[in-house]
């Protein structure tokens, strides 16, 4: 008897199979955490961004393991299903990619490299764990794992003032965000008596949703809101990028985002307060009006990227407002292809501010067509799929995310969306028009692009066609798993599998 | 994919203009050379893809498709102003085309297709939901995309800095072939799709095409730019195709879909001529010519050729198209008909009267006496484009014989949509 309920509490072997990636992050972060001190600094930096990268690749490797495990693990806390395996593959493929570019960034800097990689790693622990996490509190615990790594990446440019301000402004108004987000999961607490989401579910389905609840849930949509730079929680956004290292922005702006979506996802639409809808429709709303009003008038790239985001994540949450069936999976398709187009954009950027980040206005683009066509081909490619254009991801992103909210019946939603895209089209298109229509008016050096950029940048190349020529199989993909999230409402359609035309559903 | 009477020769008309283009630019671009004919013929391919896609998604993927090779031709090879006319000219049509895409995707959520004879069919069977409550919104989704390209009178304002700024083979393929994807964009969705609203819609839109013709020839008069001019004519003439398309009767869709084809290859021409004009002495100005004939015959020669032909001279390309719109608009209200007539006597007023300042006469500035005349090239360029017109002009059946039928079946549901509304 006594044996039995040992055997119940001690976690199974499938537990540890279902965190694996996690555990691998965690094993090769802090083999570069020891080695770090151990080794000559000047040599070491490669070695370590070495190993750092082969984490990351084990540990996706690894998630084909975890997926072949689905299921519920450590008593309850962790689920892993198509939509947590998505998750772990694209924050993970992040970090890769993130450490890739910061090979070249960390040497032109003169930044020491053993914490910045293992922070990086922890990072994406944190992330990785947020998008499988089903308990309330294991959601908060992965939160602050990958927020801490973030505030202190944040200021990795040590010798600058606006590094250490971005980092300060960062973990300021960020912890004041998790208190939010605490306190919404105390609330959530208090209404159902549990902090399992499914829980949670149950218990607000089976009686009338009580004021306490739905608090609960905007005090956790606040927490949320400032992660991923939504509006009205956006301040701290293009401050924060400004000053934080480029790769690191590019790392910021979509991995911890990446999961926060995913963390929001669960919560709007698995716990499923109606009355949540008219808060994401008038942040959704604002998101992308400021963002894209904000980068109008930047003369900064990371700050008009910054505001970029912004409006992005106003997209995104465009796709929360509709229904679970089409909204979960166009908001997965998005997240993929936003992160595959801003890490490239900041991949580009990150290389060509050069020592000190002293080339990062636009006029330090004008004729960067000319002195490195490569290099300003592939930002063409990454801004044009920021616009939205067909043959990239960004069009097919925009393009579900909007007939998800058509579909819905959310006109006005999508008419202030396809209306701030096309505004929005403005500001990306000065980046290029600099690069192709101007000649330089000044010596900006362009160092050689080395072997580890090239392919980072690639990979992202690669992503963001991928996913705007062949949009298909990521989409069936997102929409498996929308039916393993949301399995008790109504059976889904490959509804928006463009190639298929559905008989009109009448 | 799909291929009739309007978009067939909407094809054979880029398909002509693109190797003349190539012509044309092969002396006169200097530098990136690859990228600019690596962009021409990606404005070529988007170009045939816009023509022949049936599929409304295929369709909003290759209009925005154009938009990028175009606005790279105008915002790299430009003139002084050109980085202004390249951002105005893409940010005009993107703004515009995602109402369009709003549309598409609102039709996409009620009927479950993208393909436009689906769309259509479930439209005229009533069969999709809340559709008489969307219908004008859809309509004006559609029609706003296209106005912008076209370019109807309020939204106009984009084309001539677009015209001035480009290389001479991007205003041939602009004004030849892109200003078309607008006009056929309103053939083939805002009456394909909404019968009813277009005809609801008919009396405003076609005093707005009507003012366009009027104001357009009027400002083209006063224009001192020679290529500003041609641009406001294109205003002007498009102004017809539109009147002829809001007609609903067979002579004025016959005459619009001619008048895009005479006014694509004309206009094409003048620009052409234009261009070499610009190469010689790298300006537009009009005043800074004179007498030209002496010096250059056979280029005055043909320009003669192709302004009567723009002009509407019988016999040439031009008349006939305007002639089967004025008929068309006749049949439709009388005065719409008057008022477009006017439109031909301004267009023969400003373009002879252009030719006169810069042809006739002195030679008033001396560096004019020693202009070349017509390159082997420019002459392989402008040639097909003279004999085309004339073809054009005196056996017109050719052309309308594969446009009469597509007419036919377009303007099929207006029969049955005006007797239920003379029913009401």
């Amino acid at each position: 008897m006594a044996n039995l309920l040992l055997l119940q509490t001690l976690p199974q072997s499938g537990d540890y199979v279902r965190v694996l990636p996690e555990i691998i992050l965690s094993i090769f972060g802090m083999i570069v955490m020891v080695l770090e001190p151990l080794l000559d600094e000047e040599k070491s930096q490669k070695l370590l961004g070495i190993i750092a990268l082969s984490g990351a690749l084990a540990a996706f490797a690894s998630v084909w393991f975890m997926a072949h495990n689905p299921g519920l693990a450590f008593w309850n806390m962790v689920q892993v299903d198509g939509f947590s395996v998505f998750f772990h593959f694209l924050v993970i493929a992040i970090a890769a990619v993130v450490i890739l570019t910061s090979y070249e960034y960390m040497a032109v800097q003169r930044i020491r490299a053993g914490e910045y990689y293992a922070l990086v790693l922890f990072g994406a622990v944190g992330m990785a764990l947020m998008s499988s996490a089903v308990e309330l509190v294991l959601i908060f615990i992965a939160l602050e794992i990958s927020s801490i790594s973030s505030y202190i990446l944040a200021g990795f440019r040590r010798h600058e003032a606006a590094s250490a301000e971005s980092s300060l402004k960062y973990f300021l108004l960020g912890s004041f965000a998790t208190a939010f987000f605490l306190y919404g999961i105390a609330l959530m607490f208090g209404a159902t008596g549990s902090t399992n989401i499914d829980l949670i579910s149950k218990a607000l389905r089976a009686g009338p949703i009580s004021l306490l609840a739905f608090v609960a849930v905007a005090f956790m949509f606040v927490g949320l809101g400032f992660k991923v730079a939504a509006a009205p929680f956006h301040i701290w956004t293009p401050d924060v990028y400004e000053g934080a290292p480029a790769p690191i922005v590019g790392f910021m702006s979509t991995a911890p985002k990446a999961a926060a979506f995913a963390v929001l996802l669960r919560v709007v639409f698995v716990i499923d307060i109606h009355a949540i809808f008219w808060v994401i429709w008038i942040s959704a709303a604002l998101s992308m009006t400021l963002g894209n009003i904000g980068a109008l008038r930047q003369d900064n790239v990371k700050r008009l990227l910054a505001y970029s985001s912004i409006a992005h994540a106003g997209y995104l949450l465009v796709a929360f407002a509709a229904s679970p069936q089409l909204g979960i999976s166009a908001a997965m398709f998005y997240t993929a292809a936003y992160a595959a187009m801003n890490l490239g954009a900041f991949a580009v950027v990150s290389h060509f501010a050069n020592a000190g980040e002293r080339y990062v206005t636009l006029e330090d683009y004008e004729g960067l067509g000319r002195s490195s066509p490569l290099l300003a081909a592939t930002l063409t490619i990454f801004l044009l799929s920021l616009i939205g254009i067909p043959m990239t991801g960004g069009f097919f992103a925009k393009f579900y995310v909007f007939s998800a909210a058509v579909k819905a019946n959310l006109i006005w939603l999508t008419i202030i969306g396809v209306l701030n895209s096309g505004v929005g089209a403005y500001y990306y298109l000065r980046i290029i028009v600099m690069m192709y229509m101007r000649e330089s008016r000044r010596e900006v050096p362009v160092t050689p692009v080395p072997f580890s950029l090239r392919l980072a940048l690639f990979t992202c190349v690669v992503a963001t066609i991928y996913l705007g020529i062949f949009p298909n199989g990521v989409l069936q993909f997102t929409q498996d798993a929308t039916r393993q999230l949301v399995p008790d409402s109504q059976a889904v359609q490959s509804e928006v599998a463009i190639p298929a035309p559905v008989p009109a559903a009448l | 994919m799909g291929v009739d009477g309007f978009s067939m020769w909407l094809i054979v008309l880029t398909t002509f203009l693109t190797p003349l283009c190539v012509l044309i630019s092969w002396t006169s671009v200097h530098e990136r050379v690859k990228e600019f004919f690596i962009l021409l013929l990606i404005l070529e391919t988007a170009l045939i893809g816009v023509f022949t896609s049936l599929d409304l998604f295929l369709f909003y993927f290759f209009w925005e498709a154009t938009l990028i090779p175009m606005a790279l031709l105008i915002g790299i090879f430009g003139h002084e102003r050109k980085v202004y006319a390249a951002v105005k000219f893409f940010m005009y049509t993107m703004i515009g085309s995602v109402f369009m895409l709003a549309a598409i995707l609102w039709l996409y959520a009620h009927t479950g297709s993208f393909d436009f004879v689906t769309i259509r069919d479930a439209i005229a069977s009533g069969a999709v939901l809340k559709f008489p409550a969307a219908a004008q919104w859809l309509f004006l989704g559609f029609f706003l995309a296209f106005a912008v390209k076209v370019p109807l009178f309020p939204f106009h304002t984009w084309l001539p800095d677009a015209h001035v700024e480009a290389p001479t083979a991007g205003s041939v393929l602009l004004a030849g072939v892109l200003l078309k994807m607008g006009t056929y964009g309103l053939l083939r969705f805002n009456l394909g799709l909404f019968p009813e609203q277009a005809r609801r819609n008919a009396p405003w839109i076609m005093i707005l095409a009507l003012i366009g013709i009027i104001y357009g020839a009027l400002v083209a008069m006063v224009q001192p730019n020679m290529k500003k001019l041609i641009a406001y004519s294109s205003i002007s003439h498009l102004g017809f195709v539109v009147l002829g398309i809001f007609s609903f009767t067979q002579a004025g869709l016959n005459g619009a879909m001619f008048v895009m084809l005479a006014h694509g290859v004309s206009s094409g021409a003048l620009f052409m001529l234009a261009g070499i004009l610009h190469e010689r002495r790298h300006t537009y100005e009009i005043s800074e010519f004179g007498g030209l004939a002496s010096p250059m015959p056979r280029y005055a020669t043909l320009f003669l050729v192709i302004a009567l032909a723009s002009a509407g001279l019988p016999l040439l390309n031009g008349f006939i198209g305007e002639f089967l719109v004025l008929t068309g608009a006749f049949q439709d209200k009388a005065v719409y008909g008057v008022l477009g007539a006017t439109g031909i006597i301004w267009s023969a007023v400003y373009l002879l009267w252009m030719y006169q300042r810069v042809f006739y006469g002195k030679v008033t500035h001396a560096e004019n006496n020693s202009l070349k005349d017509l390159s082997g090239f420019e002459k392989w360029a402008l040639w097909p484009c003279a004999v085309a017109a004339l073809v054009m002009g005196v056996a017109p059946i050719l052309w309308l014989g594969a446009i009469e039928p597509a007419v036919r079946v377009a303007l099929s549901p207006f029969a049955q949509v005006a007797s239920r509304m003379v029913g009401q």
